[in-house]
């Protein structure tokens, strides 16, 4: 009955996940949510004892939560999460987009790419960059041999010249990625596996 | 097992060696009536050696006349001229030994021994060295589908029709039984690894299918062992019960698993000898070499499967040693095991042209044609049929072209030849060894030279040839912390959530105990780094031109972590010692240094090359001048240490 209304709600998500994964990733939804009021705080991602020593941990949480906001709801959990459903090729015929599919590989880029860009202006700047390093690196190494990394980073990726990478610069060096590793990379296995696991959402959901 | 002595060339007819006494006896009574002999000719004292080594600079010799000939090295791989060579040369040495009456053929025949145990690990140690784990590890499940049941379905298939074809009255193979053809059908199944290597390094193919190709070359092995054994034992017990297949299902995965936890033993134990390794220098590619080879022999004393020993030995041991050892002893070892695999590669092209002129070959029209063509069609119908499967799994999909250059891939080789050998004297032991000769020669030449057309022609894509840039390096490792981090809120124990894991295990535990010094706790990150500036600042040094200049930037940094106060060496980790070794030879005035003691354990520059690098250095020295002063200025080097001093220390 709750997973209709959610369909109900978010009709956008009706063809981009398929309805046994919002089954199971409502239970998780409301296994992470120990309030029991239908959203979720920073605390209950925090709760999650390997975000915590993932050093990209806070930024994850944080582009969960919509600008100024402090809980999410379904909608928004799902919303997030459907950026990373594999593209698979029958789709592109059967809808034709009105706008692009939330899981195309831009859009992916664009949550990765805005995950280092924290002050929004579309440009990742040294000290940006020389933060995500630094949360990388750990605390053993010196400020200038990152920064030397960092600058190199830049050197190498920056076309136009402006010191910083922007988004297209951004593009171009996951291109050189993917045609190295042949495939998208942002998609995980969460999406094939969901549908046999319906039975143990319950019991995974919990920790 | 066959005769272990191998007899090279004819032996001299009619003339008895002498025994040393006997030599001396007649020596002294000539002593009174002839003269102090000055020049005398004694070949068996060097006999064994000197043919071994005549053999290998033959193969060498051939190797090398190849490129000289550029037309017909493009159309016809390596591979099929060598075997071409070893025709020739049997044929050879058997004209020459035509009027022998003995019944041991005395050319050379490529022995299970020498092939096992002296020509094949080389080559299986150089491939699991250098494997590329992280696509390998990607696609695990693809490449174990192949290997086990894809070679399952070969044998099986293979067997079944040869029993049914041998079931023809027209044939008069009614002698064999289901179990000598299941037996034929486990050696023939088999893709050969040196084959595969040998054909598809050629043709730089994109790295997704050579290591699913390759992959399966290395795990089929433990598949191989099993069957082999298994059916060996039936057709000599004559009988098969439940039990047994059973046991034998038990056998298999004893067999793999035994063999890699022998070889993650022996690479562990390696990585940590490897820790200790500061002062003899010298000695640690031996190290690497020794502690492989005893991992494939330890496996081969239990029957397990020596290839998976070994691929998981180098594999285990490679971080940590590569972490350890000096930067000249990495190079040592990536070049012996370069060199090693290629004799051995060569080698064992050639004994296979010999061994076919020398075998005994009992030709049957129907067996041949039908081992040939079956062996295709299961290999095509076990590609197409897995891949089905497969692709339900895998995000990215075969395509049809994957699948095409997957099965024509197949390629049979040596160790088919050496499986067969093997097999207990009998008049279908020829019949089976024609066979498998002919499918060696049909996959190597026919398949092997026209893969490179068909690639071409197919448009597969190519291997990407650049360089892993740093920025690529930061993304990919940006991606994995950001998909290990949605899968954990997903709840998810993916792929992602046991690598970060294991990755985790590592820098904790695993580490700290294998890597010496200050390196144990070294982010992958800035190892990278460091590797890339010192491969970029040896490029410059050693190019006379400066065509590639790196950012100066970077080169403002190379710098020693520790602050050098006083002639406290050990602080400065080796890589800075190189950078500031190379940079400071390219600009101060080579003064003759005082002779040392020779010691023939040191490793020392050759002095003459030391001058010959520093009249190139001279030229540049007006361009790396401004770079130094540059440099210098962040280089925190104490005024007090004399540059002279400095260069004592670090030789």
């Amino acid at each position: 009955m709750v997973v209709k209304n959610c369909l109900l709600l978010c009709p956008v998500f009706v063809s981009a996940v398929s309805h046994s994964q919002i089954t199971r990733l409502y239970s998780r939804f409301t296994s992470l949510d120990k309030g029991e009021n239908g959203t979720l705080s920073r605390e209950d991602f925090q709760r999650i004892p390997e975000l915590a020593i993932n050093p990209l941990g806070d930024r994850i949480i944080n582009a969960f939560f919509p600008e100024g906001e402090d809980q999410v709801n379904f909608r928004g959990f799902m919303r997030t999460l459907a950026h990373f459903r594999p593209i698979e090729d029958n789709e592109k015929n059967k809808n034709p987009p009105t706008s692009e599919p939330l899981n195309s590989r831009t859009n992916k880029l664009l949550f990765a790419f805005r995950l280092y860009d924290l002050d929004r202006d579309d440009k990742i700047s040294r000290d940006e960059l020389l933060q995500v390093l630094r949360m990388m690196v750990g605390v053993n190494i010196s400020d200038e041999q990152l920064g030397s990394i960092a600058d190199r980073t830049i050197q190498e990726a920056d076309t136009n010249g402006d010191n910083s990478i922007s988004f297209s610069e951004f593009i171009k060096a996951d291109d050189q990625r993917h045609e190295r590793t042949w495939k998208h990379r942002l998609d995980t296995h969460i999406v094939t596996y969901v549908t046999a696991g319906v039975t143990n959402a319950g019991s995974t959901g919990t920790r | 097992c066959e005769t272990n002595i191998l007899y090279f060339f004819p032996m001299t007819r009619g003339n008895r060696t002498l025994t040393p006494e006997e030599e001396e006896d007649s020596q002294q009574h000539h002593n009174n009536t002839k003269a102090f002999p000055v020049l005398s000719f004694n070949f068996e004292h060097v006999r064994k050696p000197f043919e071994i080594s005549l053999w290998i600079l033959l193969a060498l010799l051939m190797k090398l006349g190849f490129h000289l000939i550029p037309r017909v090295s493009h159309i016809v791989p390596e591979s099929c001229l060598l075997i071409v060579v070893g025709l020739l040369v049997g044929g050879v040495i058997k004209a020459l030994d035509s009027d022998a009456s003995d019944t041991n053929s005395s050319v050379p025949v490529l022995n299970t021994k020498l092939f096992f145990l002296y020509l094949l690990p080389p080559i299986i140690l150089d491939a699991g060295y250098f494997l590329p784990i992280r696509h390998f590890t990607e696609n695990l499940g693809t490449i174990l589908m192949f290997a086990v049941v894809g070679t399952l379905w070969n044998a099986f298939f293979i067997g079944g029709m040869m029993y049914g074809v041998c079931q023809i009255e027209a044939a008069q193979l009614g002698d064999v039984d289901l179990l000598s053809c299941l037996l034929f059908g486990s050696i023939i199944s088999a893709v050969d690894p040196v084959a595969v290597l040998a054909v598809f390094e050629e043709i730089h193919i994109n790295e997704l299918l050579y290591i699913l190709v390759f992959g399966e070359s290395l795990l089929n092995d433990a598949v191989t062992v099993v069957l082999y054994h298994l059916f060996e034992e039936f057709s000599h017990a004559g009988t098969v019960t439940i039990t047994d297949a059973f046991l034998g299902v038990i056998c298999f995965f004893v067999v793999s698993l035994g063999g890699v936890m022998i070889g993650l033993i022996y690479g562990i134990v390696g990585a940590f000898t490897s820790r200790f390794t500061l002062h003899s220098r010298v000695i640690e590619p031996l190290f690497v070499f020794l502690y492989s080879y005893m991992a494939y022999l330890s496996a081969e004393v239990f029957h397990l499967s020596g290839i998976m020993s070994l691929i998981a030995c180098g594999v285990a041991m490679r971080p940590y040693v590569e972490a350890n050892i000096s930067h000249k002893s990495y190079t040592t070892i990536k070049y012996f095991m370069k060199m090693w695999s290629s004799v051995s590669e060569t080698l064992i092209f050639i004994f296979l042209g010999v061994s076919t002129v020398a075998g005994p070959h009992v030709w049957n029209w129907t067996f041949v044609i039908f081992t040939v063509i079956l062996c295709l069609v299961s290999r095509v119908l076990g590609v197409v049929g897995l891949t089905f499967i497969i692709n339900k799994f895998r995000i990215v999909k075969l395509t049809k072209k994957d699948q095409f250059i997957v099965a024509y891939g197949g390629l049979r080789g040596a160790i088919a030849f050496s499986l067969g050998f093997l097999l207990t004297d009998t008049h279908m032991k020829t019949m089976f060894l024609t066979a498998i000769i002919t499918v060696i020669f049909f996959t190597v030449f026919v398949q092997g030279m026209t893969i490179r057309p068909l690639v071409e022609l197919l448009a597969v894509k190519k291997k990407k040839e650049t360089k892993r840039s740093i920025n690529e390096e930061i993304h990919t490792q940006f991606l994995d912390h950001l998909l290990t981090g949605i899968e954990d809120v997903c709840g998810h124990y993916g792929h992602h959530h046991w690598k970060d894991k294991l990755n985790r295990f590592n820098k904790t535990y695993v580490k700290k105990c294998l890597i010496s010094g200050e390196r144990s706790t070294e982010p992958q990150l800035i190892s990278f780094y460091n590797k890339m500036e010192l491969r970029q600042a040896m490029m410059l040094v050693e190019s006379g031109s400066l065509a590639v200049l790196p950012s100066l930037t970077s080169m403002q940094n190379i710098q020693p972590r520790d602050t050098v106060k006083q002639r406290v060496i050990p602080s400065i980790s080796k890589r800075r010692e190189e950078e500031i070794r190379k940079m400071l030879r390219s600009n101060l005035q080579k003064t003759r240094q005082r002779l040392r003691s020779y010691s023939r354990h040191d490793l020392m520059m050759d002095p003459f090359e030391e001058d010959l690098s520093e009249v190139k250095f001279r030229k540049q020295r007006v361009e790396m001048g401004r770079r130094v002063r540059l440099t210098e200025t962040h280089l925190n080097v104490h005024n007090s240490l004399s540059f002279k001093g400095m260069l004592h220390c670090f030789y």
